[in-house]
């Protein structure tokens, strides 16, 4: 379901963003949502969650990464742009620990680490989706999602596997908590279908529900609007906001669409061949002459 | 226990909260799962809800708007507004602002309930229109908090606090309510509501408690409703049929209404509860029967047999057994396996498990899609009626259910046939008046207290009416033929390839036709001849399509030929229209009725295309989108020639 409200521009007029968007639609997208994210970001300041220190990776002789050096604070929204092969989801792997980085030093939430693990990261509350997709085809939605409870389910496999009266009470109060990022997501009419059988832009939206049910405070979305038309990518941004602005996660985002980057996003990083090639607010990112050159080029 | 003889709707809701305080009332799916609300529960939540009402200042006399999909609270939201002597008005959820601004102002709406955040952006949208014309909606109260949270309008307020606020008002104000309940009467108006108008403005028809309780406690006698009844609540609460079913029919009965998640989950919903009571418009049924069929085309060599052989057998005596006449033994033990293999579990597949009763209305029903829900034992009847009769005048009994025509008058209810044809009504669901159109009254009731409803109809033989047109509709041709379009049309959406049809006709000298493809049913069909189409214009362009539609169209002129009134009105030019015709475009009303004189203007060019014999014709048309926005839609279309049979062969055409 697309937006159905009248988004007011900053004049306060409505600008009508509507179920059916042809051309123009990003440009409403800008006037109505960068609006109501300023609102939104005056409220919000927040401490440093995540410091990336001269984060180093390479595999082999192909050097991914290059001395990197960034920060997240904390209720921001943080894009991560680039030309592809610049190494933008393995910076995402190494802050959720799948790839370990030859130097450098990851600090989160104060501790500071050499390497990550992932089910460290995830207890911890960072949540991830990639970019392929990474649920598991034959499953119904509800199940895929309540999967994304995982690592607060306390009863151990017996009591699972008999389902047991302390592991039926935890089952059903995890369900209510996935019931309401359904609900969230407004896929309350898939619940029941196997992932498999979904279009691609459903199954995008389970993979967030899946991140989402697990309570994360910050939230890994690599290329969540890939492959998307307009309307989808309407509703995508939609709810990236709604779940920075109504439950505070912080969000480090891989995006292609520089019109859904130049809208949401706080702060931008660009990478190129490895390296940080800027840093900073979309619109000071946009005028970088070496970020034009690697990958907006002339037109942007 | 004995049904509550209470005479108004809050009074009703008091005596079932007494009476059978945890029987179930309203079911709704929140979370994934069945919340039930008990009568008790409803009348404590009615309760604080008018209390809240009447402490933002709702009086006796006052209208409440109600705009939302099906939810318990906006059916509590009528029933609190009638507690305190106020007229609920519900609105369709899908009109666009546009539209709700002529409600708004014409029923003088202070407070509205809505249910989400559209329906409140709505509202805020057309304040400033409503303000030019003295109009202010000074309290919008909303149901779903859902995207709501960084609004800041000083009319907006949330249910949840208008019931806080009613909870403190009643405990100081302890007998307000009760006092409010009893001092209502059965003569008060129970609800507005705007009739969609296929012509001119819409009017607000006023139903008085009497009449809407008359009809459905005489509706519920007819059918043996009781209170262990269960129905699905998914169609628009403004529509008579609606609040007749789910309103004042649960009232009166006491029975439980289910309102599903939310609209794209409703046939899934169906499935989960299984209503012994259901409603459907023909084309709903009609969807379901083309989904099964599509599905079965897909099915294992031994399925397909056995569906065959069972539909044959069903066919045969599947509707005398339902009408309880006598079948041989054996076609009973034929019927009994086909039961247990094919007709069980495909009633339940589509949710029909349970019904008891299920009604059908709005538009005429192919005789085909009756015969096969019936012959697979879904007791499908259709009732005749219209928002200013509570939608009770004819109601199909049990047993006696013929194909073709509507039933015989309702308890309660006189018909009469005019002497130019017109269908005239008189009895306890009859309408109090049109609000603030007295002179509409007058004109649509006539001297003897009869409503004239507008409709061409004979009655048969066994005192069943039989619907042939809106009385206006029916015209002559140029040669003094009589022509019926909507006989015609129906005829031509019985197929189920035919999704829309308009027909055209008074006063030229042959019949032409627009018709709109049915997607999904014609998709299907290119698909299993290998015919590549690339979306809605192209497959409606496509020449074997065409074709095909062509020979639905000559089979309807057979049909036609037979009957020696019509044989003259068979159609003689045709096209498939590049668009479906669409309500947001105002061709067709809310409820999907055909608006016949906006559509011959809006594609006059094509129409006389048709009548000057061209073959083919550019169309260019401005559409709406959901939002309102505008775009447009162009294509050229072919004009076709359909072969008329004429009245003397009509038998032999027949035969062959």
């Amino acid at each position: 379901m697309a937006w159905k409200g009248v988004e007011r521009g900053g004049d306060g007029q409505p600008v009508w963003s509507g179920a059916s968007a042809v051309a123009g639609a990003a440009a409403e997208l800008q006037g109505g949502v960068q609006a109501e994210h300023a609102q939104a970001q005056a409220r919000q300041a927040g401490e440093v969650i995540l410091d990336l220190q001269h984060i180093s990776l390479s595999f082999g002789g192909v050097k991914a990464l290059t001395d990197i050096s960034f920060d997240v604070r904390e209720h921001e929204i943080r894009a991560i742009i680039g030309p592809n092969g610049a190494g933008k989801s393995s910076m995402l792997n190494v802050i959720n620990g799948v790839y370990h980085p030859q130097q450098g030093r990851i600090v989160f939430r104060g501790e500071e680490r050499r390497k990550m693990h992932p089910t460290a990261a995830a207890r911890q509350g960072i949540a991830r989706t990639f970019q392929n997709i990474a649920l598991f085809k034959g499953m119904t939605v509800l199940d895929n999602i309540m999967t994304g409870r995982n690592t607060r389910f306390r009863s151990g496999l017996l009591a699972n596997a008999l389902w047991w009266g302390p592991a039926r009470n935890e089952e059903m109060r995890h369900r209510q908590k996935v019931e309401e990022v359904i609900d969230f997501l407004e896929i309350q009419a898939i619940r029941k279908t196997p992932v498999g059988r979904l279009p691609y832009g459903l199954q995008k939206r389970v993979e967030l529900a899946r991140a989402l049910a697990a309570e994360p405070s910050m939230l890994l979305l690599d290329e969540p609007m890939a492959g998307m038309n307009v309307e989808e990518k309407q509703d995508m941004c939609r709810f990236i906001l709604d779940v920075n602005h109504q439950f505070g996660t912080t969000i480090v985002l891989i995006e292609h669409d520089m019109g859904v980057v130049m809208d949401i996003s706080d702060r931008v990083v660009v990478l190129d061949y490895g390296k940080k090639i800027g840093d900073g607010t979309p619109e000071a990112v946009k005028a970088n002459p070496d970020v034009i050159r690697a990958y907006l080029g002339a037109g942007h | 226990m004995q049904e509550p003889s209470a005479t108004t709707f809050p009074r009703l809701l008091l005596a079932h909260a007494q009476q059978r305080p945890e029987s179930p009332a309203y079911r709704e799916k929140d979370l994934g799962i069945w919340q039930t609300y008990s009568w008790a529960q409803t009348a404590q939540e009615v309760r604080a809800l008018a209390c809240g009402l009447a402490a933002l200042g709702f009086a006796r006399g006052m209208n409440l708007a109600v705009v939302g999909d099906n939810r318990p609270r906006l059916y509590w939201a009528m029933c609190a507004a009638q507690a305190l002597g106020g007229v609920p008005v519900p609105l369709y959820q899908d009109a666009i602002a546009g539209e709700m601004i002529y409600v708004l102002n014409d029923a003088e709406i202070d407070f509205a309930i809505v249910e989400d955040q559209e329906q409140v952006d709505k509202l805020l949208e057309v304040e400033e229109q409503l303000a030019a014309q003295g109009r202010k909606v000074r309290h919008i109260i909303y149901e779903d908090p859902r995207g709501l949270r960084d609004y800041d309008h000083p009319a907006l307020m949330s249910y949840q606090r208008v019931q806080e606020i009613g909870r403190e008002f009643d405990r100081a104000n302890p007998g307000l309510f009760d006092q409010a309940v009893a001092a209502g009467a059965p003569d008060d108006t129970a609800i507005i509501l705007y009739t969609s108008g296929t012509t001119g403005k819409p009017k607000g028809v006023c139903h008085s408690h009497s009449g809407l309780i008359g009809s459905a406690r005489n509706g519920c006698a007819f059918d043996g409703l009781t209170a262990k009844d269960d129905v699905l609540s998914y169609l628009p609460m403004a529509w008579v049929g609606d609040n007749l079913f789910s309103y004042a029919q649960a009232m009166t009965a006491g029975f439980t209404v289910n309102c599903p998640e939310s609209r794209e989950t409703v046939m899934t919903d169906l499935r989960e509860i299984g209503p012994t009571y259901y409603f459907a418009p023909p084309r709903i049924y009609e969807n379901l029967l083309t989904q099964v069929m599509i599905r079965m085309e897909d099915a294992g060599w031994i399925k397909r047999k056995l569906f065959h052989w069972a539909m044959g057998v069903a066919r045969r005596c599947g509707t005398d057994i339902l009408d309880g006449k006598p079948v041989a033994v054996a076609d009973r033990l034929r019927y009994a396996a086909g039961e247990a293999l094919i007709f069980g579990p495909l009633r339940n597949v589509l949710g029909m498990s349970r019904i008891r009763v299920g009604y059908t209305a709005g538009e005429a029903i192919g005789p085909d899609l009756f015969r096969f829900y019936r012959s697979i034992g879904v007791n499908l009847k259709q009732f005749y009626g219209q928002t200013e009769t509570c939608a009770y005048v004819c109601l199909q009994p049990d047993g006696n259910v013929k194909f073709d025509s509507v039933g015989p008058a309702a308890p309660g209810m006189e018909i009469r046939i005019a002497d130019n044809g017109e269908v005239l009504v008189r009895g306890v669901g009859l309408l109090k008046a049109y609000y603030k159109r007295d002179d509409a009254t007058r004109e649509a009731i006539n001297d003897d207290g009869y409503f004239m409803t507008g409709d061409a109809g004979v009655i048969d033989a066994d005192g069943h009416l039989k619907i042939i047109d809106r009385a206006k509709d029916v015209g002559k041709l140029s040669d003094g033929a009589m022509f019926a379009p909507k006989y015609i049309e129906n005829k031509l959406k019985f197929f189920q390839y035919i999704k829309e049809a308009v027909a055209f006709g008074t006063g030229r000298d042959s019949v032409c036709a627009f018709i709109n493809i049915d997607f999904e049913a014609v998709g299907n069909w290119a698909e299993r001849r290998h015919l590549a189409y690339a979306g809605y214009i192209d497959l409606a362009a496509q020449p074997e399509v065409i074709a095909m539609i062509a020979e639905c169209v000559e089979q309807v002129n057979a049909d036609l030929a037979t009957d020696a009134m019509l044989a003259g009105s068979q159609i003689s030019r045709f096209l498939i229209l590049h668009k479906e015709l669409d309500p947001d475009d105002d061709e067709l009303t809310r409820t999907r009725k055909v608006r016949r004189g906006f559509i011959a203007e809006k594609y006059g060019v094509l129409v006389e295309a048709l009548y000057a014999g061209k073959t083919e014709q550019f169309i260019e048309t401005r559409v709406k989108f959901e939002d309102g926005r505008e775009g447009s839609v162009s294509a050229t279309l072919k004009l076709v020639d359909v072969k008329r049979i004429p009245p003397a062969s009509a038998g032999a055409a027949r035969a062959a």
